[in-house]
């Protein structure tokens, strides 16, 4: 495998101003505002470099990967090929062929769950999961415990919106077969603890599944440090492309399972009567995948590891301080989701008015968030509430959108006071 | 661009803070249930049908200013009227909603209030959802009373 050259030493403050010169999109006005992009655990906005990497690929070297001998084939592969070691290196996995790219977060968990969990259960054993998993962390193992007649248990969180550690201990039973967990809520904020997680986990041989969906781009993330046996994420949160998800997995389990999809690529060979499996991580890549998608995604992890992620973590972690005081100063509001460790999710209902007429009403402020359920309702029900106004950050925001958004609220209550 | 002040109207704000029918019918011969998966609005419908009159009408529900408040001036609207004038009225609320904002619309009394979500395409079908749960209600004839 290529080494990756390591991209340019990161600054221990960061430069927002600077940072948000990178991105195009921050430049535009919506309703004759500025925009104001609040709305980053739906999806992030993508740097210059994400654009002009995908722009590149395509006018200078399309190509299909892994079967031309020609010579743009070869340069497009090493392109594809080297995002891969880029997001190896990013949630520093021991291998490249531990590095599956699949469409997003949520394919990657089906192909766990398929893959991994299907042929492991039988009647009568567990699922555990816990009650502020996005709905693409329950489906699936819904699907696959409905069809082997297993059972899905989940861990409940209390009224911060932290996972009750004590249940969820009591919950890992000796049919435990596989533990799927978020890193980070992306209705609540709560960042949970990992490693404790699979440490009580492993100490009764049970494998776990991370949803990194919105942690991996908060926080560093080392798969090996936290010991777990899958990590999953989401190129389009990672300031990268949509179409682009990974899916890391210990190597020896990967090795192990069956294909998930069948097709080109994923095969050695083919005949009528059988075919064999490519080695990994191709195995699991079956057709031609989305190679702008993951060199997108190379150039993107590129840029985070430019800026660098601590530095982007203590940003954030200090905007999400400014928020959170603002918000409970409103006349009102009430935040959802108020665990001790949380990371740049501010949830929050006001009194009287539905998130939905907020969002409709700060939208004409220029200013974006997510209102609705945030595909988590089960979250919603915990907390007695059909929904939830979300104002969700990243590395470009700044304590002036913040304000703008407090001054937007204000509107809000005016209207419906 | 649409103006906040158009799809928030004291009207719409008035109903939503005090919406009028927001009761269970007990008995009730017809009852629907509509669901907003955009937002999460959720309402129950019920309708004391006699002979071809809508007797009294009745919603429960949560849901956004809109939602609500469209709920309610539907109730007033087709209370005492005939099923097929609430299926006229239906049709007519519908066209008003989703006609092109540069075309005019017709006058719908105290409905056309609800004209201003036409600037706010996402908003449509929170105005949408009491009529459509009317139209399930009277269409599939749910008898839902233990009479």
């Amino acid at each position: 495998m290529r080494a990756v050259t390591d991209p340019p030493l990161a600054v221990s403050t960061l430069d927002v101003e600077r940072i948000r010169q990178d991105f195009p999109i921050l430049r535009r006005r919506v309703h004759g505002r500025p925009l104001v992009y609040l709305d980053n655990a739906a999806t992030t906005q993508k740097p210059q470099a994400v654009l002009d990497a995908i722009a590149r690929y395509y006018s200078e070297t399309n190509a299909n990967v892994h079967r031309g001998v020609h010579h743009l084939s070869e340069i497009a592969t090493d392109a594809y090929e080297g995002a891969r070691a880029k997001v190896r290196a990013y949630f520093n996995a021991a291998s490249d062929r531990e590095i599956v790219f699949t469409r997003n977060a949520t394919e990657s968990i089906n192909l766990v769950a398929q893959a991994f969990a299907r042929p492991r259960l039988q009647p009568g054993d567990e699922v555990l999961i816990s009650a502020m998993e996005h709905h693409s962390n329950i489906v699936p193992w819904q699907l696959v415990c409905e069809e082997r007649g297993a059972r899905l248990r989940v861990a409940p969180i209390d009224d911060a919106g932290e996972l009750m550690f004590d249940a969820f201990e009591r919950l890992l039973t000796e049919r435990t077969r596989i533990v799927a967990i978020t890193h980070m809520s992306n209705a609540l904020g709560t960042v949970n603890p990992v490693r404790e997680i699979v440490r009580a986990a492993h100490a009764r041989g049970v494998p776990v599944m991370v949803d990194g969906s919105q942690a991996a781009y908060h926080m560093p993330v080392d798969v090996r440090s936290l010991d777990a046996d899958f990590y999953v994420a989401t190129g389009h949160k990672l300031y990268g492309p949509t179409g682009i998800g990974v899916l890391y997995g210990r190597e020896t389990l990967l090795e192990a399972m069956p294909p998930f999809l069948g097709g080109g690529d994923m095969i050695a060979s083919v005949t009528f009567e059988r075919s064999t499996w490519n080695e990994l991580p191709y195995k699991f890549e079956a057709g031609t995948p989305n190679i702008e998608g993951a060199i997108g995604l190379g150039a993107a992890v590129d840029y985070i590891r430019s800026v660098g992620l601590e530095a982007i973590e203590r940003h954030e972690q200090e905007l999400l301080a400014y928020g959170t005081a603002m918000l409970e100063a409103l006349p009102g509001v009430r935040l959802v989701g108020t665990a001790p460790r949380k990371a740049s999710i501010l949830s929050f209902v006001m009194e009287n008015v539905h998130p939905h007429d907020i969002g409709t009403i700060v939208d004409r402020e220029g200013i974006a968030i997510r209102t609705g359920h945030h595909c988590a309702q089960p979250v919603m029900e915990r907390f007695c509430i059909p929904a939830t106004a979300r104002a969700s950050l990243a590395m470009y925001n700044t304590r002036a959108e913040l304000d703008a958004l407090g001054a937007a609220l204000t509107k809000v209550h005016e209207v419906f006071g | 661009m649409g103006d906040l002040n158009e799809l928030y109207q004291e009207v719409i704000l008035d109903h939503n803070k005090r919406p009028r029918n927001f009761q269970v019918l007990e008995p009730a011969s017809h009852h629907a249930e509509g669901y907003n998966p955009l937002c999460g609005d959720r309402l129950t419908l019920y309708l004391r049908v006699q002979g071809e009159t809508i007797e009294d009408i009745g919603f429960q529900g949560s849901g956004c200013a809109i939602s609500r408040a469209s709920a309610s001036l539907m109730t007033d609207a087709v209370k005492g009227r005939s099923v097929e004038e609430a299926r006229s009225l239906f049709e007519r609320f519908h066209r008003m909603v989703t006609t092109p904002t540069d075309l005019p619309v017709e006058d719908l009394g105290k409905l056309s209030v609800l004209a201003g979500v036409r600037e706010f395409p996402v908003r449509v079908k929170c105005a949408s959802l009491a009529w459509h749960t009317l139209k399930a209600a009277l269409a599939r004839e749910e008898r839902t009373s233990t009479e």
